[in-house]
């Protein structure tokens, strides 16, 4: 699969290898999460060493028993809050890190688990847990950006490892990252792949999504379920006015527009406006 | 008199998510060791109601990054059942394909960057590679083959996109299978260097009493279907699971721990488990190496887990191969289904080992009730047991020293926190402050 930002990847990666002033020091937080962004960087095999000499892996548990204290030049952020405590202890990773940068569907949109964000959270405690006593965590799950100043978000359900290379490379550089802030609809283009929507009638949300996945779901013959998160000046309104009108129900729309993003405001507010033509049409309830 | 002691690990290193651990001693005699998991709660089997069918593998994916097929995989195979589709033999074999990706992923981020620095009392991999350097390029690259595969037929390595409600939403085509194959040969045999590789570490002499659970299947090395059997005799279907084995939940931890409904024992699972019930149906290159490097079954010595990661890679190459090397483009990916109501459930092989989940769906193809029980909130008790044992070997005046060693016992199983919340930080009480502050 070719992935639009290959390019600056090598560059981002030699770059990261010759770089000559002292190290910067790089944290790894996590929050409420799947460990699958910061697995991102594990994942990047080829560049893994060659990062570890550019930058000083300060603390980053799920690789290194070495945790050194802070301050950090960079710190890589993982998750949503979902606890007192965390919303405490992000307030500290702020205090102790010179560059925050969110990585991630759950730290730029609250993630999965901000479905209970629409559901009554005693009855999801109780539906998991036989003693909820024991159990302290808050009614919502919400983005990083929601407690402390976020200075670079990159997005994603997971991340795309070539992004989050070209982000430490701009980092260690000084420069701002080079990122395509296209939709998921231009990728298919570019790629030749066959409108799902058009050909298929499939509900996609390509045309309102963030490039960065590479568009994988229409070459595999689904549609794009919006991992990546709204792109800017992204019409859901129009969208989902569209899929309504060739004839899908509302509430095939609704989890669609309600995942792994369903935080995201412009996603929250499509949902929540299909959410209403649902009940409407129907007279049913949906959650 | 002798005074209270509490070691305390705040922040477990090396393990997937958040966890600690906290020891409460009198003297020298253990009052009490607790694995607290502090991972907050996601509340997938909440959220998952009232959800299509058709997203469950989607979603459980998002429990875990590194190992989000184990997830898929159950789910699909669980929903199957309750919907009473039947897949053909091309997807059933796709889908060992996939898992044989996971599993090699998953080990081999565990022997090379994980497990491995503690044998040479270093923190990091990217600190044993200073040392290492060969042997951990070649477990990078080994990682990286099984990414690729999970590339080309999941359509990403991390939350595959390609898993689907009745087999696969697109098959690959030949050409996109067949470039894996050299890489794959490379694989194979890098795989039997670095098993050897492991199997030549300094392991403690250290053996436990463990009833080691996995699925079992007549005809092939267990992943995706099969029978419950026990190293103690169980053999029973996956239907009776829910009998067999039950979910606790303890106040210092946001996961359940599950033991034997029978006598509330404890278990194993995991590679170490699935070696020893089906080491005659590795490949014969695994079986061979095993023989070589005098890997004796069955192994109740929980840090040679790593040896038998290595043997699953080297049969995860070999099967991954034999698939590749056969596959044919085919038709229907997905096998189509009507919605009904129904119900269903699922053990399969994650690289943790034993997952199980069962699900309820109504006629509108909604899902009415998800039950996930994932390998760690398996493994939590038994590890809590083995540290019992373990602590009076390695117990001295130093902290941080026992913790250490007390961190080491616990990432040899490879537990992963984010999935069992869905674990770690080491707290040792030694005197005066008596009672440990569980999470």
């Amino acid at each position: 699969m070719t992935d639009p930002t290959s390019l600056q990847i090598t560059s981002a990666a030699e770059n990261t290898a010759v770089a000559v002033r002292p190290r910067p020091r790089l944290a790894v937080f996590k929050f409420a999460s799947c460990d699958g962004c910061q697995l991102s960087l594990l994942d990047c095999e080829d560049e893994l060493l060659a990062v570890a000499s550019a930058v000083e892996i300060a603390y980053f548990p799920e690789a290194s028993s070495r945790m050194e204290p802070g301050p950090y030049d960079v710190a890589l952020v993982e998750g949503s809050i979902t606890t007192p405590h965390d919303a405490q202890r992000i307030q500290d990773v702020r205090r102790i890190a010179r560059t925050v940068v969110t990585i991630g569907a759950c730290a730029t949109a609250g993630g999965i688990q901000s479905l209970k964000n629409w559901a009554n959270h005693e009855d999801y405690l109780r539906c998991v847990y036989a003693s909820p006593e024991y159990i302290s965590t808050l009614a919502t799950s919400t983005p990083i950006a929601d407690h402390i100043k976020v200075d670079f978000e990159l997005r994603g359900c997971p991340i795309s490892r070539h992004q989050l290379l070209e982000v430490i490379g701009a980092l260690v550089n000084d420069r701002r990252p080079r990122l395509p802030a296209h939709s998921v609809c231009l990728d298919c283009k570019r790629k030749g792949t066959v409108c799902v929507e058009v050909a298929q009638g499939i509900p996609c949300l390509g045309p309102v999504t963030h490039s960065g996945c590479g568009a994988i779901c229409p070459s595999y013959d689904r549609g794009c379920y919006g991992c990546f998160g709204p792109v800017a000046q992204s019409n859901c309104h129009s969208l989902t006015n569209q899929f309504l009108d060739s004839g899908n129900a509302a509430e095939t729309l609704l989890p669609l527009l309600r995942n792994f993003n369903a935080s995201a405001p412009e996603f929250r507010e499509a949902s929540n406006r299909v959410a209403e033509i649902s009940i409407e049409r129907n007279g049913a309830s949906h959650r | 008199m002798a005074q209270t002691r509490t070691i305390k690990v705040e922040a477990l290193t090396r393990v997937e998510g958040e966890g600690g651990l906290h020891v409460r001693l009198n003297g020298n005699a253990i009052e009490e060791v607790q694995l607290s998991i502090y991972e907050p709660p996601r509340f997938f089997e909440g959220f998952l109601r009232g959800r299509p069918l058709e997203e469950v593998p989607d979603i459980t994916a998002r429990i875990c990054g590194i190992c989000p097929v184990a997830y898929q995989m159950s789910a699909v195979h669980a929903l199957e059942l309750a919907l009473g589709v039947s897949i053909s033999p091309e997807i059933r074999r796709l889908r060992r394909l996939l898992y044989c990706g996971e599993w090699i992923e998953s080990h081999g981020l565990h022997m090379h960057l994980l497990q491995a620095p503690d044998f040479f009392n270093v923190a990091s991999g990217i600190e044993l590679a200073a040392r290492f350097p060969h042997e951990v390029t070649r477990g990078l690259k080994l990682k990286k083959q099984g990414n690729e595969l999970l590339e080309v037929l999941g359509g990403r390595a991390i939350h595959p996109i390609n898993v689907a409600v009745g087999g696969f939403y697109r098959a690959p085509q030949k050409d996109e299978m067949q470039k894996l194959i050299p890489a794959f040969e490379w694989g194979l045999q890098a795989a039997i260097d670095a098993t050897r590789w492991v199997a030549g570490f300094e392991f403690p002499d250290f053996e436990r009493h463990y009833e080691m659970i996995s699925v079992c299947h007549p005809d092939e090395y267990p992943m995706n279907e099969g029978r419950i059997v026990s190293t103690s005799g169980l053999s029973i279907d996956v239907s009776e699971y829910e009998e067999t084995f039950a979910e606790h939940h303890v106040a210092h931890s946001t996961a359940l721990h599950s033991l034997r409904t029978s006598d509330q024992s404890s278990y194993h699972v995991g590679p170490l488990a699935r070696v020893n019930l089906n080491r005659e149906k590795l490949c014969e290159t695994s079986r061979r190496v095993a023989d070589e490097v005098g890997f004796i079954t069955p192994c109740f010595n929980p840090f040679k887990a790593i040896i038998a990661r290595g043997l699953e890679v080297i049969h995860a190459f070999d099967e991954a191969l034999t698939i590749l090397r056969d596959y044919k483009p085919f038709k229907p990916s997905r096998i189509p289904y009507e919605h009904r109501a129904g119900e269903g459930c699922a053990a399969t092989e994650a690289p943790r080992g034993l997952i199980y989940h069962r699900y309820q769906v109504d006629d509108q193809g909604k899902v009415v009730l998800a039950k996930i029980v994932p390998p760690t909130s398996q493994n939590q008790r038994q590890i809590e047991l083995d540290l019992v044992d373990w602590l009076p070997r390695v117990l001295c005046d130093d902290d941080q020293r026992t913790a250490d060693e007390c961190e080491r016992l616990i990432r040899s199983y490879d537990p992963c926190i984010s999935c069992s919340t869905h674990f770690l930080k080491l707290t040792v009480d030694r005197g005066g402050s008596s009672d440990g502050e569980p999470r």
